[in-house]
């Protein structure tokens, strides 16, 4: 049986009158890699600062590798590694320099400081940079570092925030097979927020959070295959009638999102033709697939994940400075 | 039962001393790195002493001369230069641990399982020792303004310095604890750094101040650093002589070095 190394009850924060997290409760499998998707402002970070003992929870409990997050907070840290959404390495510093830093501040003992730094260093390709400036490194190098730093004392947990944000897809891709590959050869848990569909398939668990709530917690497949059978996609001028007839007319939930309908079906192939025969709204085009994460997001919260990005993000961003100027 | 229980608190205490110890001497040791090598930051923030030391020096220093006061100016200026020098390079010292902020590295050290304190501490003595050797560079003049240091006097400049210095990083950390952006720079240099260095006596003699001038100079640090130093370079008699015995200027620095690290520490410890 695997144990689970990070177990959260009803965990919630708010900040001034806003709940952030609003009464979370999960568990993580030791060795698993576990992904919180949800859009901006979902609370992800939030829940990912609770776990790793940066910000205090409002109520609620949550351990991590055994040891409660308010009541031992420095054991957690000893425990775990954290990369974070932005980049938080000083660039005057050489990457061994950093890397050295951290191993310092971590207790690792000197004579273990040097192999350890060329180890993770080989494992993201980074050795031969040892001794160059931060500075001149690019985005994805960064990253790379960040994560070789995380691992340096070797966690139990490696908590990373939305860690491929701001990459290109080819190093998104890289960085993917860095993680994937350090589950496979140190059993690692990975704890990640993200976005990102793509991302989110590599999970082996994923729990979609939106506003504050888990809304559901299983495997990639085990999510799409709620959805059931494929998903038609219409596009229309006019996305609204045609969801409302489609609806009347059929047993299925279909959702206008932005001039384009979406539902799911068992049998796609055979209702497609069936539809343009019975509808007289015009259809500009059709698309069938399987569905992806986010049909599962579509269907379980009513919109897509990446429209309402930004207003999200601008309203925790005003929240937390009020918050922070009241104080 | 009781020891047992008393042993675990003293293992408890040991251990958070020694990780606010390694962690404090991590900090520090990453301070003289970039201080290394940002050399020519520390060349850049030795020409405005030189000017100090040797134009207004010798500017007012005729003047001065032409007054009828004893002794000679530029020699009373050296340790106020010292003392300027000192007051720079510590405020920026501390005040990196805003851009530390802005930049994100301050996350990396927040996190780590190290007490707070240790970041106050560590900077401290970062900042500290960072001006020291600052302020060291300029003892390399004193042949040339006509203060002659010897084997006591020079290793007693230097710990003097290295108290100043530790005091101003010391207040410059609390100022720094709570900043979230660079824009509140000018208005430390406005509020505190200038006034600081213009009523600590650094640049004029303190003794014949009216009233007001002369309180506000007493309730100023760097007064007593400046005294110290001035009590330690020599050269100097009358009206432009150390005000004060060396003991009590000393003492005021580390008195307010004190209040200052346990104020910075506390702050540390209270952030989220």
């Amino acid at each position: 049986m695997q144990m689970n190394i990070i177990t959260v009850t009803d965990l919630v924060r708010r900040f001034g009158d806003l709940t952030a997290v609003d009464g979370v409760s999960f568990q993580v499998k030791e060795g698993e890699i576990f992904g919180f998707l949800g859009p901006n402002g979902a609370g992800k970070t939030t829940t990912i600062n609770m776990l790793c003992t940066i910000l205090r929870p409002t109520d609620g409990h949550a351990t991590v590798g055994g040891h409660d997050v308010v009541r031992s907070p420095m054991s957690v840290r000893r425990n775990i590694g954290i990369i974070f959404q932005d980049p938080s390495l000083d660039d005057k510093l050489t990457a061994r320099e950093n890397l050295d830093f951290h191993a310092r501040i971590y207790g690792v003992p000197s004579s273990e400081r040097a192999g350890r730094i060329q180890d993770v260093l080989e494992m993201v390709e980074l050795d031969g940079r040892m001794n160059d400036l931060v500075r001149v490194f690019s985005g994805g190098m960064k990253r790379r570092l960040e994560i070789a730093r995380g691992l340096i004392h070797h966690p139990r947990v490696l908590f990373l925030d939305e860690p491929t944000l701001g990459l290109d897809p080819q190093t998104r891709r890289h960085i993917w097979e860095y993680l994937l590959d350090l589950r496979k050869e140190k059993g690692v848990t990975l704890f990640l927020t993200t976005h990102y569909m793509e991302e989110a398939e590599n999970c082996d668990r994923i729990a979609i959070i939106d506003n504050g709530k888990i809304i559901a917690v299983d495997t990639p497949v085990g999510l799409k295959d709620g959805v059931g059978g494929d998903v038609i996609t219409l596009h229309s001028e006019n996305s609204e009638e045609l969801a409302a007839q489609i609806n009347s007319r059929y047993e299925v939930e279909a959702t206008a999102t932005n001039g384009s309908v979406s539902f799911s079906t068992e049998d796609g192939e055979e209702f497609i033709p069936r539809l343009f025969r019975d509808l007289s709204t015009e259809i500009g085009s059709v698309n069938l697939r399987r569905p992806t994460l986010e049909d599962v997001f579509v269907q379980m919260t009513g919109r897509a994940i990446r429209e309402e990005e930004a207003d999200n993000t601008d309203r925790m961003r005003q929240h937390a400075r009020a918050w922070r100027s009241r104080r | 039962m009781q020891e047992l229980k008393d042993q675990e608190l003293n293992d408890k205490m040991m251990e958070a001393v020694i990780r606010t110890a390694v962690g404090a001497h991590t900090i520090w040791k990453r301070e003289l790195i970039r201080f290394w090598r940002d050399r020519s930051r520390a060349i850049g923030a030795f020409v405005q002493p030189t000017l100090y030391l040797f134009v207004l020096g010798t500017g007012l220093g005729a003047f001065f001369r032409s007054g009828g006061a004893e002794g000679d100016y530029i020699q009373f200026i050296f340790a106020g230069v010292i003392a300027m020098s000192l007051l720079f390079t510590s405020i920026f010292s501390a005040v990196s641990i805003v851009w530390d902020r802005e930049f994100g590295f301050l996350k990396e050290v927040l996190v780590a399982p190290i007490p707070r304190a240790s970041i106050a501490i560590g900077k401290a003595f970062g900042g500290a020792t960072v001006a020291t050797l600052q302020g060291t560079l300029i003892l390399i003049y004193a042949p040339f303004v006509g203060i002659s240091l010897n084997i006591i006097t020079v290793p007693a400049i230097i710990l003097v310095m290295f108290i100043i210095s530790f005091a101003i990083t010391s207040l410059g950390v609390v100022v720094a604890a709570r900043m979230r952006s660079l824009e509140g720079f000018q208005v430390i240099m406005n509020f505190i750094v200038m006034p600081l260095f213009f009523l600590s006596g650094a640049l004029f003699p303190i003794s014949n101040l009216p009233p007001w001038l002369s309180g506000l100079v007493r309730l100023d640090p760097l007064t007593y650093g400046v005294d110290a130093l001035r009590n330690l370079t020599g050269g100097v008699s009358g009206a432009l002589a150390p005000v004060y015995p060396i003991w009590l200027d000393v003492g005021a620095v580390t008195l307010f070095g004190a209040m200052m690290i346990t104020s910075a520490v506390w702050l540390f410890n209270r952030q989220e």
